[in-house]
């Protein structure tokens, strides 16, 4: 029995259908509903992703409605949303739910679920040569723990006293106490309950990344030969894996406090005059426990977005990636710093001071990596062959983004400058730059790079440009101005600041921030029209590896069947980085090693 | 091709050098039970820290002091004792079943799932024992100068410090996290044991059905004693954190 075969059986065994076959009639549930195909998969987390990116993106354009101008009265809002914006205006309470459910649809629902869960599980098997994911029904059952979780959080918008709105880090005692406001009461409820569905989904999602990618893999793929997107999906799950079990501790703590009567964070508290019998906890303690999973949760956020622009940028560049092995290296070096630095986002809850000096330690030197990563990315550009496919674009965006907000990062890892700096607009401006735009502009990085794998058609591209250079250009002009703000001491979460006479001089500013806001929001309906109008009516793709790339998703027909190789799976001999070399453009990985091949 | 037989020393993986030579679904095991470590630590973790900032905590020697039907004998620790000696045991016919196994024993496997069942059952029966004791039993407590009788609930206790009231010792209200945290814990404890007899018995139809010598292999058999192993260890830092510290 030769080892391609054996790999094969033991693959359908993984299927537990021992009568598998590409040839079987699917129905319309099998094939689009209760898929098992990863690649379906992946398009059912995109789709579900887009469509709370849509919903978490119209909050914040609501919520800056009321920033813009504070004494405005919107009538038609009224029409929409009923006792949310009586008399046309949006009430204080519905204005914290709503940065709070845009903070939890775009961190968790969006730039977790829908980056991780499109890309890790499209790519994955692609990319490593795998017919499928190691346990193709786990894998389903990830995608609808999301669906379940995300139809929780759905409803928590429509319950009577309205959805979590005690910021989406839901910091007791406020999000413990029914009686503390009115998102605190249902709403919050339904807030914990969708993220343990939620943590359930990621656990099964980043298990089966984890398994598919070290048992998997074809033959020759060694892990040095993986595509860098691999490498940081890889650590991704990892994080995940490891990280949010402690949110899910202290979710269930959290609603034992809520609903049982426990004491878990909640110490000597008079809630309108009356003293509640609640004592011995400690609300700092939930923090520990939320920003545990919280830290890492930027780098979940931020990692697969590093590896995809990380493969697209050397593609489109002609290059080999500079500094293969630092790269992995040093998003070794990052998994391993994001859960060592959690702290720093505690500064000011009276942390020991000398406890705050090795967490703000811990923190800069997650500078080094980053910084190594982000000259690795710039050494691969230069003088490189540069094709400006709307997908490098969105690349080099990532990298210009990253810089931007990593800078100001440095600022706020010192506790001395941050004691200054937290919760004011600087963190606002800090955190959207690195983290949200940049994994946003991977994430449009990754959907124009894949799209034609993933649909056999291309995107639009004059629309692609016009929405490139609009998001970037207004996402400077959104974020830039914010640490002018923050530095001045702007608080974040404030539902209006025209009471205080220091942030007068702000409100022209505030508006021009919402202007644009509107304008980039705009845009990404431009985007979503185009994705959707592009899934039937695009241009169609005609050959098999229309951006010249090495990885194995390439060597698939045009529109991969499940199975995504018809014949034998690919076999494996080189890393996936040989880009001009030895008088060739490119030379895929499926391509043997020449006898006279010089070494990259 | 489900029913291949899979020869010994056979590699469960084609691209070249394979990471663990195992099968994914023990990888993915390992990989689930670290996730549920980080789950239990912080669970303890939390526990921990609220204790050793307060000032008085509930002396286990005191409230674990019960036996069934010895009546108010006073036996500190011993049930627990036996509970962790019946949880340990079934530990160690999952051993034998993971062994019998891999000799491709059925009748040894079953045997020896059957016993490892009977363990998770009678553990569980002893943890509903111990719930159902701790909270109907009825303490006199001096609350706000009056006597009151209480029960150990997540919302009240009676283990605070002793106090003398009109010449006889009567206990005050205990720290509330005690109860929070010994019911949360070993309530999420024993939910995994209830999960662990689950998957016991779902193993132990398989075998009698046969599926895994069809398979060739009792690989599924070792990938649930992992997961009962687990469920004992913690059951060990349970242990030692709510009853001997």
């Amino acid at each position: 029995m030769s080892t391609a075969t054996l790999h094969e059986t033991t693959h359908y065994e993984a299927h537990g259908d021992a009568h598998h076959d590409h040839h079987h009639q699917e129905t319309f549930i099998t094939k689009y509903v209760f898929s098992q195909d990863h690649k379906t998969i992946a398009k059912q987390f995109l789709v579900t992703g887009i469509i709370w990116a849509i919903i978490g993106g119209l909050f914040s354009v609501i919520f800056r409605l009321q920033l813009a101008d504070p004494n405005a009265t919107y009538p038609w809002l009224e029409d929409l949303l009923g006792h949310w914006a009586k008399g046309g205006k949006i009430q204080p309470e519905f204005y914290y739910a709503l940065v709070t459910m845009h903070g939890t649809i775009l961190v968790f629902f969006v730039l977790t679920a829908g980056l991780s869960g499109t890309f890790a599980n499209f790519l994955i098997p692609l990319q490593i040569g795998a017919r499928d994911m190691a346990s193709p029904m786990l894998n389903m059952l990830s995608y609808w723990f999301f669906f379940l979780a995300s139809i929780v959080m759905m409803s928590s918008l429509f319950v009577q006293t309205g959805p979590a709105s005690g910021g989406w880090t839901i910091y007791p005692p406020l999000s413990a106490l029914g009686e503390a406001s009115s998102g605190s009461k249902i709403g919050m409820d339904l807030w914990l309950v969708s993220m343990a569905l939620f943590i359930v989904s990621s656990l099964l999602g980043g298990l089966n990344y984890i398994t598919t990618i070290l048992n998997m893999r074809t033959k020759g793929m060694s892990m040095t030969r993986m595509p860098l997107t691999i490498w940081a999906l890889f650590f991704t799950a990892v994080l995940g894996v490891l990280s949010f079990p402690v949110l899910l501790s202290g979710a269930i703590l959290l609603l034992f406090d809520r609903n049982l009567g426990t004491s878990f964070f909640l110490s000597d508290i008079v809630v309108a005059g009356k003293i509640l019998p609640n004592e011995g906890g400690s609300a700092i303690l939930f923090q520990h426990l939320f920003w545990f999973l919280g830290h890492p949760e930027v780098y979940i956020i931020l990692l697969p977005a590093m590896g995809m622009s990380s493969e697209i940028l050397s593609v489109n560049s002609r290059k080999p990636i500079f500094g293969y092995m630092a790269m992995v290296g040093s998003l070794f070096a990052i998994t391993i710093l994001a859960f060592l630095v959690w702290a720093h986002h505690m500064f000011v809850t009276g942390l020991n001071p000398f406890l705050g000096s090795v967490f703000v330690l811990l923190t800069l030197l997650i500078a080094v990596p980053s910084a190594i990563k982000v000259f690795n990315w710039l050494t691969t550009l230069w003088k490189g062959s540069i094709r400006f496919t709307p997908g490098m674009l969105f690349a080099i965006g990532f990298v210009s983004l990253f810089i931007s907000g990593g800078l100001t990062g440095i600022f706020l890892g010192n506790s001395a400058l941050d004691i200054h700096l937290h919760d004011t607009y600087f963190v606002i401006a800090h955190f959207h730059i690195v983290m949200g735009v940049a994994s946003f502009f991977g994430m449009f990085a990754g959907v124009y790079h894949w799209y034609p794998k993933m649909f056999g058609r291309y995107l639009n591209n004059t629309l692609a440009y016009i929405h490139f250079w609009v998001t970037i250009i207004g996402a400077y002009l959104i974020f830039w101005p914010m640490h002018y703000e923050g530095l001045a001491g702007m608080p974040r979460r404030y539902y209006d600041f025209s009471n205080w006479e220091s942030f007068k001089m702000f409100g022209g500013l505030n508006q021009f921030i919402s202007i644009i806001a509107l304008v980039v929001f705009a845009v990404q309906i431009l985007f979503v029209i185009n994705f959707f109008y592009s899934i039937w009516k695009g241009r169609k793709v005609t050959t098999q590896n229309p951006w010249e790339a090495n990885t194995l998703e390439w060597t698939t027909p045009i529109r991969p069947e499940h199975g995504n190789w018809p014949g034998e799976l690919p076999e494996v001999h080189r890393w996936p980085y040989d880009y001009a070399k030895d008088g060739k453009d490119f030379i895929p990985q499926d391509v043997p090693v020449g006898a006279d091949e010089s070494k990259h | 091709m489900g029913a291949t037989t899979i020869p010994a020393g056979t590699k469960w993986w084609s691209g070249g050098k394979s990471p663990f030579n195992v099968n994914y679904g023990k990888v993915m095991m390992w990989y689930f039970l670290m996730s549920d470590a980080f789950t239990f630590g912080a669970f303890l973790i939390s526990y921990g820290t609220i204790r050793f900032s307060v000032n008085h905590w509930a002396d286990p020697n005191h409230v674990f002091n019960a036996f069934p039907f010895a009546g108010h004998a006073n036996l500190p620790l011993a049930f627990v004792s036996l509970m962790t000696f019946i949880l340990i045991f079934s530990s160690v016919t999952m051993v034998l079943a993971v062994h019998e196994g891999h000799k491709m024993n059925r009748k040894g496997v079953e045997k020896y799932m059957i016993l490892t069942i009977l363990g998770g059952i009678a553990f569980l029966s002893c943890q509903a024992w111990e719930w159902t004791h701790l909270i109907t039993g009825d303490h006199a407590v001096l609350v706000n100068g009056h006597i009151e009788h209480w029960g150990t609930t997540v919302t009240k206790n009676p283990w605070g410090p002793e106090v003398m009231f009109n010449g006889q010792e009567v206990a005050t209200p205990g720290p509330i996290a005690f109860g929070g945290y010994f019911f949360g814990i070993t309530g999420f404890h024993g939910f995994h044991v209830f999960s662990g007899v689950v998957i016991n018995v779902v193993m132990y139809i398989k075998t009698k059905l046969g599926h895994f010598d069809q398979r060739g292999h009792y690989e599924m058999i070792e990938k649930a004693g992992l997961y009962w192993h687990f469920v004992d260890l913690v059951w060990v830092f349970v242990f030692l954190c709510f009853y001997l510290v």
